[in-house]
């Protein structure tokens, strides 16, 4: 089932074209990492899908309900948590989320169930009679995600959650994110390839307004992968490795070998001959190896090739 | 029900932020000090100036009626400041740091967070009145004489419309806006230009200034009703609510 539906957004801002006919579905039990450049038009897509902003043209759906111009069909349905969540900072943070839960129409039982159990699952607890005014960053974020959580939202938007974060406090956020899985869908934006790399299942791509691409992490890395080998010899296999590059070379699975220093990468054509053939040859030259890997990209090396690839268009 | 939850949030604000203390304090002060001024000034002019005891003889005698002229003009003008200075930021601050997104992506329609606002600002005008009203009832009672309670309820009710208009007006630019000082500079402009049209002659007599001079009729046993003023003061209140939250309604967060 999809929890995300976008089809044909536009957003027009002025001259200036922030989202250009986005498409885009998320499925739901996701944790969706939504990609991109700054100003590449994630948040203008958030925005629109929580109903805080209207799109220019194009539909989109939600939680299996269109969104419309202030999001009323949708606002049960959904956490938001902004790139730097505002709080009233007389309040302290079970008063926070009481007032939440009041928006929300929930019972003062369960309201004060829910309050204590998001504390606790924030690492607020502590702090929880204290006035909001005089959290820092981290705690603020951790209160943002207790808040967006309290209606136990079918789709979570996290607008850069972990972007202005010191690394403490980005290991807590994505952490918690991490625990989400299997709760909810989770829509997060970011640039930061690092926090997707972690938590996100599924990746999109978006440059320019545009969706680049948008996979499974897995089915993109392996649909990007480079057919390449790397391995480094011990310092007294150096003299050798001349010599059998230049045999390796002429091999009809061989692309391309380079080598820097005592490390060798090698492109294939076909990574299956080439796992049994390379070690062959390595035996029978009697190069001494310390390491032999296949190569792997990660998701930063997709992103920059595709973002790459667009911006020679 | 949502309305009662963002009024709920509202009165809160008004008692954590000490709004609602420092309005009853200031409305309440200058409530109490306007009969005391009034009974005083010609003493103290007698006492510092250097022909005072010659002035003490052209001075008029303080009467009840110059108290409450005191009253309403000490009221009005302090209404006015604080209506403006409290109700500018009471949508452009929460949208520019962003509280207001925040909240209104959850089921909390904007016309009850705009409207829940209106009341929390009514109602700490409400509260401020009539501390300084009663204050002012009895100190005006114990230095000159006690006055018709009903009456002097009546002026004070004309005071409480006139704040709202004033809240109102704020509000609406408080919503066209993201700066406060924006606000308050549009508000001030509507209300000077106002006081502009309120100087033509003939005209000052159906605008909601009007309230306040209708209220000093009462005390003096004046019966003449300015139906149009107040008419155009509650149309005032109910324009610029329904035109902020059509403006509201629409706009991007």
């Amino acid at each position: 089932m999809t929890a995300v539906r976008i089809e044909e957004l536009c957003k027009v801002f002025g001259t200036f074209q922030a989202l250009d006919g986005l498409s885009l579905t998320v499925e739901q039990g996701a944790v969706f990492g939504f990609l991109g450049p700054n100003g590449a038009g994630k948040t203008t897509t958030i925005r629109i899908l929580t109903g805080l902003a209207h799109a220019t043209s194009g539909r989109a759906w939600v939680a299996g309900k269109e969104v419309t111009a202030n999001g009323h069909e949708i606002a049960h349905h959904i956490g938001y948590l902004p790139e730097e969540p505002a709080f009233y900072p007389w309040m302290t943070p079970r008063e926070f989320l009481d007032y939440v839960g009041r928006v929300f129409g929930i019972s003062t039982a369960d309201r004060s169930a829910r309050a204590k159990e998001l504390l606790a699952l924030a690492g607020l607890e502590e702090a929880a009679k204290r006035h909001i005014g005089g959290f820092s960053k981290g705690m603020r974020q951790r209160l943002g995600l207790a808040q967006a959580l309290f209606n136990r939202p079918e789709v979570l938007f996290l607008d850069e959650p972990a972007s202005a974060l010191d690394p403490l406090g980005r290991k807590e956020v994505l952490d918690f994110i991490e625990n989400l899985r299997g709760q909810c869908t989770v829509f997060m934006s970011t640039h930061i390839l690092a926090d997707v790399e972690r938590v996100c299942d599924t990746v999109g791509i978006i440059n320019r307004g545009k969706l680049i691409t948008a996979a499974p992490r897995e089915a993109l890395l392996a649909q990007y992968a480079i057919p390449a080998f790397e391995l480094e010899v011990e310092k007294q296999s150096e003299a050798a490795l001349t010599q059998w590059s230049e045999t390796l070379k002429r091999e009809n699975w061989v692309t391309s070998i380079s080598i820097e220093g005592l490390v060798v990468h090698v492109i294939v054509k076909d990574v299956e001959v080439a796992k049994k053939e390379l070690l062959r040859s390595i035996t029978q030259t009697g190069l001494m190896i310390n390491r032999y890997e296949v190569v792997r990209p990660s998701v930063e090396d997709v992103f920059l090739q595709l973002v790459g690839e667009e911006a020679e268009k | 029900m949502n309305l009662f939850t963002a009024f709920r949030k509202e009165w809160l604000e008004s008692l954590r932020s000490y709004r609602l203390l420092i309005v009853v304090v200031v409305l309440a002060f200058f409530g109490i000090t306007s009969p005391l001024l009034a009974k005083i000034t010609p003493q103290i002019v007698t006492a510092i100036a250097p022909e005072g005891e010659a002035l003490a003889q052209i001075i008029p005698t303080p009467t009840v009626q110059a108290a409450i002229q005191q009253y309403m003009k000490n009221m009005g003008q302090f209404c006015l400041i604080l209506a403006v200075l409290l109700s500018m930021g009471a949508i452009a601050q929460e949208k520019d740091k962003g509280t207001a997104a925040m909240m209104l992506v959850k089921p909390l329609p904007r016309g009850s967070f705009l409207g829940a606002k209106f009341l929390g600002l009514a109602a700490v005008f409400a509260i401020a009145i009539v501390v300084a009203g009663i204050g002012s009832y009895y100190y005006t009672g114990l230095l000159f004489e006690f006055m018709d309670i009903l009456d002097w309820l009546g002026m004070n009710l004309l005071l409480f419309v006139y704040a709202l208009v004033i809240v109102a007006i704020t509000l609406f630019c408080s919503t066209i806006t993201k700066s406060q000082a924006a606000a308050a500079g549009i508000s001030m402009g509507i209300i000077a230009t106002g006081w502009i049209v309120g100087a033509i002659r003939g005209l000052g007599k159906y605008l909601p200034g009007e309230l306040n001079t209708w209220g000093q009729r009462l005390m003096q046993g004046d019966t003449t009703i300015s139906w149009i003023a107040l008419g155009l003061s509650i149309g005032l209140i109910v324009i610029s609510l329904l035109a902020a939250w059509l403006v509201f309604k629409r706009q991007e967060l």
